[in-house]
């Protein structure tokens, strides 16, 4: 992040979107000028299939707060099972954080339709507060100079 | 004496001249004016003119002569020398003699005559005569072939100056007599281009015909300034003149010019000034064009002229006999700050008049206060504009919301209407947003006058409420809501085509053939078919497109036109050379976030070598930007931050490949949708994230690769989901074009809801339309029905899908191969358990009460009170989209049920009468004929209670009637709902055979609301008719037509392109565990047995990237979203 004068700590996090339902539906929030907190930095995945637990793990080394990772609702995959194989993953991935020690809600998981926007919002709200609430994540921080 | 030419010329090659003391200067020219003035100034003392005839006739500038006599030179008018007095040959006098003026000569001045006796002498030493020239044509003539004119010119031909002897072409005086030196200078080049023509052997004339336009009334912009006079400027004092040559005119103050250039000089049509040639960056300004009358061979038309905007100014009223419309008190036109709706959405542009700020007009202040009005030209038979023009609500709200939105102080907003019609697909959901979230009020009224109140240039609005009541509202600024009309043209292009309008002038169709005009052939959309909405109107010219292309189905594939782009540039080993594109979006983008800064900050990333910012990048203009900037400094990535990818990534990718760059060289930063259309009231951080996007973005193209797309055959046939109208048009379109369709119903038969409607509002024969329909369909060589049929699964992409169907009560499994498929599910009738319905028989469905209407059932014959409830089950929380079919069905069947059974009363109870477009007519025919229409709020929704007393049985129906502040109470014989439709419930497992979405109230949901109505964001798939959302029979042929138009343009090609970005293996990471095998849900990753390792098939691989993320030796990976792209993002931060 850019240097900057000194202002109230703000979580910073990354958010996984799939680009059939997840994306869509936070460009849907666009067009309906739904708000929500600007934290977030968001990188386009074809499906929440495609997001290795590398990613999450290195954004969290990077010194990101929190991890947001979100697809089609269950049945509405594009590639079918995308999102069932992410969930898998993730469930192995939570056990794992937990055992290291990072606190719940710092990576999160949801399904997100192109036709929310309203939840998608919603979704990016409850994460950032959750992110806020748990203070600057530590633990797995490389130390950089 | 010496001639006026030779002693100017003199003048001005040295100043040593030798004038005598008296100068006499012979002529009324130009010429004769600067010899004198010339004269005065070399030392003569005194300077005469003599001259024939009297000052009016003069040739010479008006001003010259003014100054000339103001300098002192002395005119003889109606004076003719006669003689040169000389005395050892030295002039010494002038003998002159008076004239006066007789009767006119040819060139139209009268020509003077002499006076008897008047001759006299004028004294002088120096005789200048500066009279006419002749041409000197000795060394041509008659006998060289070559024509003299009348005047003692050659003659030539005006266009190419050409002589009437060939090869010789002639120009300047010779041809046109004395006359100035640039008109000798264009004839030259004139007559050069005829010759270099001549010797080319090419025709001398093509075009080169100007033909000067007569300025047309309507043309003539209206004089918005007060005539002025012109500014006088200053000259030099007489005394210091006589010095030498300094300027006389000393040219105006800086005060005086901008005065002058305030003038307006109302030229009406252009008047070559050619300033527009200078300003236009983009070159596209030829001054030279002409008209060319071109023939073209087409076997179609298809008519797109639009529309024009009510223009409610009170002159353009006057001219049709509007003077009785309520419009010509509006004031608009008078009132700076009575705007029309165009006007207010330039005001809102970034590219308008105050550069998107809110400002009003008068006084630029940002208003605080801003009332529409609606149907302004609109439903308004005064000006012959009966019909509603279906777009003004929905625009008027945006405005409304966008203006909340812009405005940096608070904004109080009122829209006077009549009917809010927010009819569309998602339309009513921003109505209520509207109203709920940003506070606009919406105010059921009829505006009768606006009056602007002295000094303030605030509007003093006078309306009347729906209870009858007159307020004054003062306002900062008035919109008005103008309507569409057909635009005058088309009444003689409809002429020449041989195609009917109807009675507004918009062209006449037919219900169940909405783009076919009366003419065969010649198809319609847009509208001039009728006012729609650009989602009507895309599908509309989708569906004409489809009309065509069956009609032309024989010749398809002639004269097309393939786009070819360069041969790629090899960048390989070329270290990246970025350019970032920042867009403003108009205000979109640039009102929130800081762009330069962005742009600025964008510039000190690595490998970042040009940066710029664009007011819109998508423009056509900035494409050949990209390219030049691509050339100009070896760029081989380019960023685009703007909108999204999932709507703006091809067409940027397709610059790029115009200029030989892969295409997945790209990469959009999404700064609008998912940042300054989000974090509006935020510009910091919305500007910070929007760098943040923008470094991910350089992060991610600094590692990325040229890919290859992979061509597979395509299956030239399609599946059509739905046996009702839309499904049925959408097949026998495509089998028109000559693919082969299965049609996949599930119900026994064919026809759907459609089997329910007997009449269309305009009085078509549903029933007889369906029937032909039906037969058409079952009997084409290419269809094939499947009814009682349903889909079990569904594999495959664009171009290559594979479906399973279960047919018939055996549930047969039969397997369809199709390129494309086309959505038609239809909708279904909401099974209400309001108002008694299914429980009281004398409660009916709009589609019970048709078919009791078409029976002329006992219970029609003897109703004498019938009541309609409308929105029942639309536009509430459960369902919050309105149905957009029942005003117009309820309308239908009460004056149906009127002209059957006159005595009737029929009430129809309403939220908004919502009889968009040419309906609106039907709607005036039933209140003409009596048929009572009662508004109801959603809060006091009609109350229905059985009764019995006295003999008498019934519904005792109570509304609250808003006109007399009062409960109603109707004894109804019968009851009709209006029901809302639903989408039926087997669109959610579609969906999911063929991946795509349902939007909130389970309808499908288009790839863009407004551009793309028909298609998916997955490539090969379309929808059409009720599936989309609920809509009329001629919207639904519409857009089955479009979505077959759609359809058949990937059927058309032989190959379709899959994607670049797909999986690919590195075989000296892979262990050959198998787990990309047994995750990849295509089966496109097999293991090599005898390598051991895995390998991808290309063409089954659809990119989702599971692979690669289940890798363990990160050996799969995926093309345009690899390991290490995602992780340099991810690191960028
Ligand atoms: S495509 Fe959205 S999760 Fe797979």
């Amino acid at each position: 992040m850019e240097e900057g004068k000194e202002s109230p700590w703000e979580p910073k996090l990354i958010t996984f979107l799939c680009n059939w339902c997840s994306y869509a539906g936070a460009d849907l929030a666009g067009v309906s000028r739904i708000q929500y907190p600007a934290n977030t930095r968001t990188i386009r995945v074809p499906c929440s299939g495609r997001v290795n637990i590398l990613y999450i793990l290195k954004a969290l080394q990077h010194g990101v707060d929190g991890v947001l990772v979100s697809g089609c609702h269950p049945g509405d995959c594009h590639y079918l099972s995308g999102n069932f194989s992410a969930r898998r993953k993730f469930a192995v991935l939570s056990r794992l954080l937990e055992y290291i020690g990072i606190e719940k809600g710092r990576v999160q998981f949801s399904w997100v339709s192109a036709a929310e926007a309203g939840r998608f919002a919603e979704v990016i709200t409850e994460v950032t507060e959750d992110v806020k609430k748990l203070g600057p994540a530590k633990r797995l921080v490389k130390n950089i100079g | 004496m010496v001639s006026g030419v030779e002693f100017l010329r003199n003048v001005n090659l040295s100043n040593k001249v030798e004038v005598g003391k008296r100068v006499t200067v012979i002529g009324g020219g130009d010429v004769a004016i600067d010899a004198a003035r010339s004269a005065l100034r070399i030392g003569a003392k005194e300077v005469s003119i003599i001259y024939r005839r009297s000052r009016k006739e003069m040739p010479a500038n008006p001003e010259e002569i003014e100054s000339a006599i103001s300098e002192g030179i002395n005119i003889e008018f109606l004076t003719a020398p006669v003689e040169v007095l000389a005395n050892n040959n030295k002039v010494i006098s002038l003998r002159c003699q008076r004239m006066k003026l007789g009767s006119p000569d040819a060139s139209g001045r009268r020509r003077p005559v002499l006076i008897e006796g008047s001759e006299f002498e004028i004294e002088t030493d120096m005789v200048i005569p500066a009279i006419g020239q002749a041409s000197d044509l000795s060394m041509i003539g008659e006998s060289d072939g070559v024509k003299i004119s009348g005047k003692k010119t050659v003659a030539v031909d005006p266009v190419t100056l050409a002589s009437d002897k060939e090869g010789i072409f002639a120009g300047g005086d010779c041809v046109s007599g004395p006359w100035i030196a640039i008109e000798a200078v264009a004839a030259g080049k004139k007559a050069a281009i005829s010759i270099d023509r001549y010797l080319r052997k090419e025709d001398l004339r093509a075009g080169r015909e100007e033909k000067i336009a007569s300025a047309k009334e309507e043309d003539t912009p209206l004089m918005p300034k007060p005539k002025a006079p012109r500014q006088i400027m200053s000259s030099l004092p007489l005394d210091s003149r006589k010095a030498g040559f300094a300027e006389v005119e000393l040219g105006f103050t800086e005060e005086e010019a901008a005065k002058e250039a305030n003038r307006c000089l109302n030229c009406g049509i252009c008047s070559e000034c050619m300033q527009c040639v200078a300003a236009c960056k983009a070159e596209a300004i030829d001054h030279n064009m002409s008209e060319k009358t071109i023939e073209i061979n087409v076997g179609s038309i298809i008519l797109s002229p639009g529309f024009e905007c009510f223009d409610p100014s009170a002159d353009k009223l006057a001219k049709f006999g509007g003077y009785t419309s309520l419009i010509s008190q509006y004031g608009y036109g008078k009132y700076p700050n009575v705007v029309t709706s165009i006007e207010f959405e330039r005001i809102l542009s970034a590219s308008g008049p105050y550069k998107g700020h809110l400002s009003r007009p008068s006084d630029l202040k940002t208003p605080h206060k801003i009332a529409w009005i609606q149907c302004v030209g609109s439903r308004d038979v005064t000006c012959n504009s009966g019909y509603c023009s279906s777009v003004c609500c929905m625009y008027a709200i945006k405005e409304a919301v966008i203006a909340k939105e812009h405005s940096p102080e608070p904004l109080d907003i009122s829209i006077m209407y009549m009917d809010m019609r927010s009819y569309g697909k998602g339309f009513d959901k921003y109505y209520e947003r509207a109203k709920k979230e940003h506070g606009i009020h919406f105010i059921k009224s009829k505006a009768y006058g606006i009056q602007e109140i002295e000094g303030t240039g605030n509007l003093s609005l006078r309306y009347v409420t729906e209870e009858g009541k007159l307020h004054f509202e003062e306002f900062d600024m008035v919109v008005l809501s103008v309507g569409m009309k057909p635009r005058p043209a088309v009444i003689e292009m409809s002429k020449r085509l041989g195609i009917e309008l109807d009675h507004y002038n918009f062209c006449k169709t037919d219900s169940f053939s909405p783009v076919n005009t009366s003419r065969p052939g010649i198809y319609v959309c847009g509208a001039f078919q009728g006012p729609k909405d650009i989602p009507e109107t895309v599908m509309q010219a989708s569906g004409a497109a489809a009309a065509s292309a069956a009609f032309l189905s024989e010749s398809r594939g002639e004269l097309v036109k393939k786009k070819e782009f360069p041969p790629e540039i090899n960048i390989t080993g070329e270290p990246p050379r970025i350019g970032v594109f920042v867009c403003h979006c108009g205000i979109n983008i640039g009102g929130v976030v800081n762009v330069p800064g962005v742009k600025e900050y964008a510039a000190s990333l690595p490998d970042v070598v040009y940066v710029d910012e664009n007011l819109y990048t998508c423009s056509q203009d900035t494409q050949e930007l990209i390219k030049d900037k691509i050339k100009e400094y070896n760029l081989n990535r380019v960023i685009v931050a703007s909108c999204t990818p999932r709507t703006h990534e091809p067409l940027f990718q397709e610059t790029l490949q115009e200029q030989g760059l892969n295409k997945y060289l790209f990469e959009l930063a999404n700064i609008r949708d998912q940042c300054s259309w989000v974090h509006q009231q935020h510009p910091e951080e919305a500007t910070k994230k929007a760098k943040d996007l923008v470094r991910m973005a350089v992060a991610k193209v600094r590692g990325l690769e040229p890919l290859k797309m992979i061509s597979l055959a395509t299956v030239p046939s399609a599946l059509v989901v739905g046996g009702g109208i839309a499904g049925m048009v959408s097949s026998l379109n495509l089998a028109d074009q000559g693919f082969n369709v299965s049609l996949v119903e599930k119900a026994m038969n064919l026809g759907g809801m459609a089997r329910k409607i007997h009449y269309t509002l305009e009085g078509g024969d549903v029933q007889a339309y369906l029937n032909e329909l039906m037969e058409k369909v079952n009997n084409h060589p290419l269809i094939k029905v499947y009814t009682k049929a349903s889909i079990s699964e569904s594999s495959g992409y664009i171009g290559n899908f594979v479906t399973k169907i279960q047919v018939g009560p055996k549930k047969e499994i039969t397997e369809i191969k199709h390129g494309a498929v086309i959505i038609a599910t239809g909708g279904e009738e909401y099974k209400t358990k309001e108002y008694f319905y299914k429980k009281n028989s004398r409660v009916l469905s709009l589609l019970e009460l048709e078919s009791e209407i078409i029976k002329r059932s006992k219970k029609i014959k003897e109703c004498r009170n019938l009541v309609m409830i409308q929105c029942v089950g639309s536009r509430d929380d459960e369902r919050p989209y309105c149905s957009r079919v029942c005003c117009s069905e309820s309308i239908k069947n009460a004056i149906l049920l009127k002209d059957i059974n006159p005595e009737a009363n029929i009430y129809i109870l309403y939220r908004d009468i919502r009889t968009y477009g040419l309906k609106e007519d039907f709607y005036r025919e039933a209140r003409e004929k009596g048929i009572i229409f009662i508004h109801y709020e959603p809060d006091a929704k009609p109350e229905v209670v059985p009764f019995k007393e006295s003999g008498k049985e019934g519904l005792r129906v109570s509304v609250k009637d808003p006109l007399l502040g009062e409960q109603v109470i109707i004894d109804a014989d019968l009851l009709a709902l209006a029901i809302a439709t639903t989408p039926p419930s087997t669109n959610k497992e579609l969906s999911q055979f063929f991946k795509v979405p349902l939007n909130e109230d389970k309808f499908f949901l288009e790839a863009h609301m407004k551009l793309r109505p028909v298609e998916f964001a997955t490539d090969g798939v379309f929808m059409c008719g009720l599936a989309h959302a609920p809509k009329l029979i001629e919207e639904s042929i519409a857009q089955a037509q479009a979505a077959a138009s759609r359809a058949g343009m990937i059927l058309s090609r032989k190959l379709v392109q899959l994607p670049g970005t797909i999986s690919f293996v590195n075989k000296n990471k892979c262990i050959g565990c198998g787990e990309c095998t047994s995750v990849c849900p295509f089966g496109a990753v097999a293991l090599d047995e005898k390598q051991h390792v895995a390998v991808v098939n290309d063409a089954l691989c659809k990119g989702c990237g599971i692979c690669s993320a289940s890798c363990k030796s990160g050996a799969i990976n995926l093309y345009g979203f690899s390991n290490s792209q995602v992780v340099s993002m991810i690191e960028s931060l």
